[in-house]
């Protein structure tokens, strides 16, 4: 593990608001630009601060969406109507405006076009974000790693880097889709929760010890994780990022 | 100097400020942070160990440990991912407890977890009332999500310093960064001092 993260001080950094690009009706992506902003691996998060004029701070953690590209970040915000933080993000900030940010944080739940593949990447929802980051980590870098990614999304509008994730589904990367609460008329796709039987068929076998990523809600982690050890894939090749409330 | 945030006002929370320390929101949610798949180790098979710099090992059953004196704790917890829940209520026994009479020349001490997972601190941060093998959450056996059947509660520090699905303390004489510690988070984790990450 040694050198899997970051040395030295995460200091706070100007962060530039230079692009917000809507990703679903509830999801937005913030570009930005942090000057002096040492790179990242994919998989990694940033703490992002916001302070008000009288002085009150809160700080956020946000997975990066975009693979290491200079100064350049992406984070997916999901609007919680009931948040702190995330309907600033989507409904205030603007192009030209500043928030301060630190990281890259995290070295475990990374993946590095020189550990290869196969990949098996499980998203719920907007945990997409970091698994994204390796996907376009892939396509940048022309790694011709094995990932398949089981996107789990509410409806086929809710999916978030859609387009994307049409235009880069090929050679040695597949994505595949469950739409748990609504389709479009003529879907033919998964029409459930993701489940042991969805994981058998999509992702590369135990045999074939792929590294398997697991993001999303609480709910959704604790039922993926648990259906891939049952599958029969080594605990220790699962990695997991949660976020939310249990559920319970 | 902080950047104002234009248009940024915030929810200030009603939580009396000494309770909340630096970049932590209060949450009435229970949030999960694990690295990887809750274990699920039959209670039959699980045992709870001191080992490492010790006059003698010790070991304890499930039946063992439940029947030693334990204690109803109310304590608030700060996850180094920014929440504070406040006025938590766990039931479990003190970590003075298991070590009373024990001797030891150790000052560090590793926590150690079905799954794998380590976390470390200073053998000080488990003694004098401050930390405890906890297997009720509010009322109820601790959820296996949460590090049931029993996890350590070591509130004054990130609750990454509380490991789930706790098995035993490795006591040490030389300290050893532990699974988060390597992974770039701060090597004590004093919430008050804001120590997330390395260097903070």
């Amino acid at each position: 593990m040694a050198g899997t993260a970051v040395l030295g001080r995460l200091t706070w950094r100007a962060a530039d608001v230079v692009e917000i690009v809507p990703e679903t009706p509830r999801a937005k992506t913030i570009l930005f630009d942090v000057p002096g902003w040492p790179g990242h691996r994919a998989g990694q998060h940033v703490d992002i601060r916001l302070t008000a004029e009288d002085g009150y701070q809160t700080e956020r953690s946000y997975s990066i969406a975009s693979a290491p590209d200079g100064w350049r970040l992406a984070l997916t915000v999901v609007r919680i109507d009931e948040g702190e933080v995330s309907p600033y993000l989507t409904d205030e900030l603007r192009p030209g405006d500043r928030i301060e940010l630190r990281g890259p944080v995290g070295g475990y739940f990374v993946w590095e076009p020189a550990q290869g593949g196969p990949l098996l990447l499980v998203a719920g929802g907007s945990g997409v974000a970091p698994l994204m980051a390796m996907i376009r980590l892939r396509a940048a870098v022309g790694s011709d790693a094995d990932i398949r990614l089981l996107a789990s999304s509410r409806s086929w509008d809710d999916v978030i880097y859609r387009a994307e994730l049409e235009r880069l589904a090929s050679g040695g990367l597949t994505v595949v889709h469950t739409l748990t609460a609504s389709r479009p008329p003529g879907w033919e796709g998964y029409a459930r929760r993701v489940d042991a039987a969805m994981l058998a068929e999509v992702g590369p076998s135990p045999a074939e010890q792929p590294k398997v990523y697991v993001c999303g809600p609480t709910p959704f982690v604790e039922a993926v994780a648990e259906a891939l050890v049952t599958l029969g894939h080594e605990p220790a090749r699962i990695k997991t990022e949660r976020f939310g409330p249990t559920g319970d | 100097m902080s950047i104002i945030s234009r248009g940024f006002r915030g929810r200030r929370h009603e939580a009396a400020a000494d309770r909340v320390p630096p970049g932590q929101y209060v949450t009435r949610d229970f949030p999960v942070l694990s690295a990887g798949p809750t274990p699920h180790t039959p209670l039959d098979q699980w045992d709870f160990s001191i080992a490492g710099e010790v006059d003698k090992p010790r070991r304890w059953t499930w039946d063992e440990l439940r029947a030693l004196p334990s204690e109803e704790v109310t304590r608030d917890i700060h996850c180094v991912t920014k929440w504070t829940k406040l006025d938590t209520l766990w039931r479990g026994v003190s970590v003075d407890t298991l070590l009373d009479g024990l001797e030891t020349s150790a000052d560090y001490v590793v926590q150690y977890s079905d799954g794998g997972y380590t976390t470390n601190l200073p053998l000080e941060d488990v003694t004098g009332g401050k930390a405890w093998v906890v297997f009720e959450y509010d009322g109820q056996p601790l959820a296996p999500a949460h590090g049931g059947p029993a996890r350590m509660l070591v509130p004054h520090l990130y609750f990454w310093k509380s490991a789930k699905w706790v098995r035993g303390l490795q006591l040490r004489a030389q300290d050893q960064p532990g699974f988060w510690e390597i992974n770039g988070y701060h090597n004590y984790g004093d919430p008050w001092r804001e120590q997330r990450y390395w260097g903070d």
